[in-house]
């Protein structure tokens, strides 16, 4: 991250106040390190049983945006953050994410920002690696990015598909939009029914994975399972053609049909 | 993790929530002994990690201790959809006037608990919820707020309840809410919850899935996942999941893994659609060391069926060079005689094929000529 350009201003690890790691000062709360930098987002590295305590005290110190990239977080503990996360008005992306990057300026997470040209495809995604690999596909073909980022693989993340599409569309950077799906829950036709019912003034091109996973098993995500009828690969992808989403049958499929307009 | 129905209502009961009469059996002998001391008839029900029990004939009825032995004895070490039944639940059958549902859940689009209850409880409960959604009835909980007297009561009064009974229904509404929030349920259910002809309250089934990530907060059910038996997983995918792998074994003979669940999963989507058929479904994770890679490919070598492996790393963290020697170091290890594709992109990536190539295996750049390649060589293989 910092390598990439991104001020970090200050580390928070209970115990390890007063140390520094590449110089970056660390403190024992998120009250202290307040005190001493400005900040607007902290990246929250702590195993699970902590994560929501750290993010609790994030959010009580009035970050704004939070990115969890903690996996396997209770959902008890995540159901608590994002109530609490949207009374105060504060975003939460993940948990289980890789972060978020604009590229050319600035990440937050773990994604490798090597693959990433500067451009204006936004992508969203409910995976880690599946992403690098569309975003390589966009990359070589001169498809630039204007920021990507995982909403996280588990059950209950702070962001959905229909929250990032509302801020791809006001931002004066992105032109186009990927949405990169999985099975479980019903953020893909939730996607689907808003651009059908609101209009979206910028091409959407989706990918939804997991069209062989039998139901009923975790296909690794804690939030990829199929459950009864609902979240099934064909239920979304039927759900974005109807919506005239294009929806790419491979990887490499996505920046074709970008190219294509 | 998913109890056992004994285990549920052993909570339940814990919590005040009525539950019919009833123990546990291991042995048909035991199955009489109950049924003896409990009021005849009495149900026989099979302690599986299955839904559907009662359709696939896991329930039986008797009417006397020594029908009770006779079912017992059918159940027992009989299999229902692979899993063996180990124990038997005797319970007294209660006269039921109506079946109602009642759950908590997880409602991922509101990032919250949901309550949900129907009057149309029992085995059909999917179908109401699709044919006539009119007769689910559901309440978002707000984290803030939580459930409280007044939510159970809306739900007791939409049953078709009023005064004592829609006090009675709601305050067990109440205490399954304190049994998910206390035990961390993906999903807390009683289906059916019947009212007896007394007009009484019981919960006649019970199910528990506790929160896998939530595990650490339940020792003694973390431990127990450890036991013979003590899930619906078979031993392979238990010691799998130990590994920190995720695994899910299908039907084809094309074997897979990757790092990453979605890449994983893209990488299956691409072999059915070339027309080949996927083996299992791997996900090493990120970092994948090569102890880690050397148990993947033992995993995935081990079924017979395997035709080609095709594995499938795009390295963000993880270093390419680190997966190639864990690669040839576990075939080597293992024997494995059955051709490879590899596709490896990222992080040291000329020196991970540089290796990969002098021991003769193919790799490839891009995953779906690999995977086209892998359906070929599968398809020759037959």
């Amino acid at each position: 991250m910092l390598g990439y350009g991104t001020q970090i201003v200050a580390g928070v690890t209970p115990g390890k106040g007063g140390t520094k790691i590449h110089n970056i000062p660390v403190y024992d709360t998120v009250k202290e390190a307040l005190k001493e930098h400005e900040a607007h987002a902290s990246v929250i590295f702590v195993p699970a049983p902590f994560a929501a305590d750290a993010a609790f005290e994030a959010l009580e110190g009035g970050l704004k945006t939070l990115v969890i990239i903690t996996e396997h977080m209770p959902v008890r503990d995540a159901v608590q953050v994002m109530a609490r996360a949207k009374q105060q008005g504060s975003v939460v992306i993940g948990p289980n994410t890789p972060g978020i990057i604009t590229p050319g300026e600035c990440t937050l997470g773990v994604m490798p920002a090597h693959i990433f040209r500067r451009g204006t495809v936004g992508i969203a995604s409910r995976s880690g690696t599946l992403t690098y690999e569309i975003a390589v596909g966009l990359s070589i073909r001169g498809l630039g990015q204007s920021t990507c980022l995982g909403l996280g693989g588990d059950p209950v993340v702070g962001l959905s598909f229909v929250e990032v599409l509302r801020e791809f569309e006001r931002d004066e950077h992105t032109e186009a939009v990927v949405l990169i799906g999985e099975i479980g829950g019903d953020m893909e036709e939730q996607a689907a029914e808003f651009i059908s019912i609101e209009g979206y003034s910028k091409p959407v091109v989706a990918f939804v994975a997991g069209k062989t996973a039998p139901p009923g098993r975790r296909m690794g995500h804690a939030g990829a399972i199929i459950m009864g009828k609902a979240g099934t690969a064909q239920s979304k992808i039927e759900a974005f053609k109807a919506a005239g989403v294009g929806v790419a049958e491979k990887p490499s499929d996505v920046a074709k049909m970008l190219a294509r307009g | 993790m998913k109890l056992f129905e004994h285990e549920a209502k052993e909570i339940f009961s814990k919590y005040g929530i009525p539950i019919p009469n009833g123990r546990l059996a291991n042995s048909p002998a035991q199955a009489r002994e109950t049924a003896t001391r409990v009021k005849t008839p009495v149900a026989v029900k099979a302690q599986v990690l299955v839904v559907g029990r009662g359709k696939a004939g896991g329930i039986l009825f008797a009417n006397s201790p020594r029908e009770a032995e006779l079912s017992s004895r059918k159940l027992l070490g009989a299999e229902i959809r692979g899993l063996r039944i180990q124990s038997v639940l005797v319970e007294e059958k209660l006269p039921i006037r109506k079946e109602l549902y009642f759950s908590i859940t997880v409602d991922r689009s509101s990032r919250s608990y949901v309550a949900i209850a129907s009057s149309e409880g029992g085995v059909e409960i999917e179908e109401t919820a699709v044919t006539t959604p009119e007769k689910i009835i559901k309440i978002i909980i707000n984290p803030l707020y939580g459930f409280h007297p007044y939510h159970a009561h809306q739900i007791a009064k939409k049953l078709g309840y009023r005064g004592d009974q829609m006090q009675e229904l709601a305050a067990i509404l109440l205490k399954l809410y304190r049994v998910a929030m206390d035990y961390d349920a993906e999903l807390c259910e009683m289906n059916p919850l019947i009212e007896t002809t007394e007009g009484k309250f019981v919960a006649a089934d019970a199910r528990l899935i506790i929160d896998d990530n939530a595990l650490y907060r339940h020792p003694d059910f973390q431990r127990r996942l450890s036991e013979k038996g003590g899930t619906e997983l078979t031993p392979q995918e238990l010691e799998v999941q130990k590994s920190g792998l995720a695994y899910v074994k299908l039907d084809g003979n094309i074997g897979v893994f990757g790092n990453g669940a979605g890449l994983v999963m893209a990488t299956l989507d691409v072999i059915q659609l070339y027309g080949g058929n996927p083996a299992n479904f791997l996900d090493v994770g990120g970092g994948a060391s090569s102890e880690k890679m050397a148990a993947a490919l033992n995993l995935v070598f081990s079924d017979p069926r395997i035709e080609v492996v095709f594995i499938n790393v795009l390295g963000g963290i993880t270093r390419c060079d680190e997966i190639a020697k864990g690669i040839l170091e576990a075939k080597s290890r293992i024997g494995f005689a059955k051709p490879m594709v590899i596709r490896l992109v990222g992080t040291n990536e000329e020196e991970g094929k540089r290796v990969l190539t002098e021991a003769d295996i193919q790799v490839l750049d891009s995953m779906e000529e690999a995977a086209e390649r892998a359906v070929e060589i599968a398809k020759a293989g037959r």
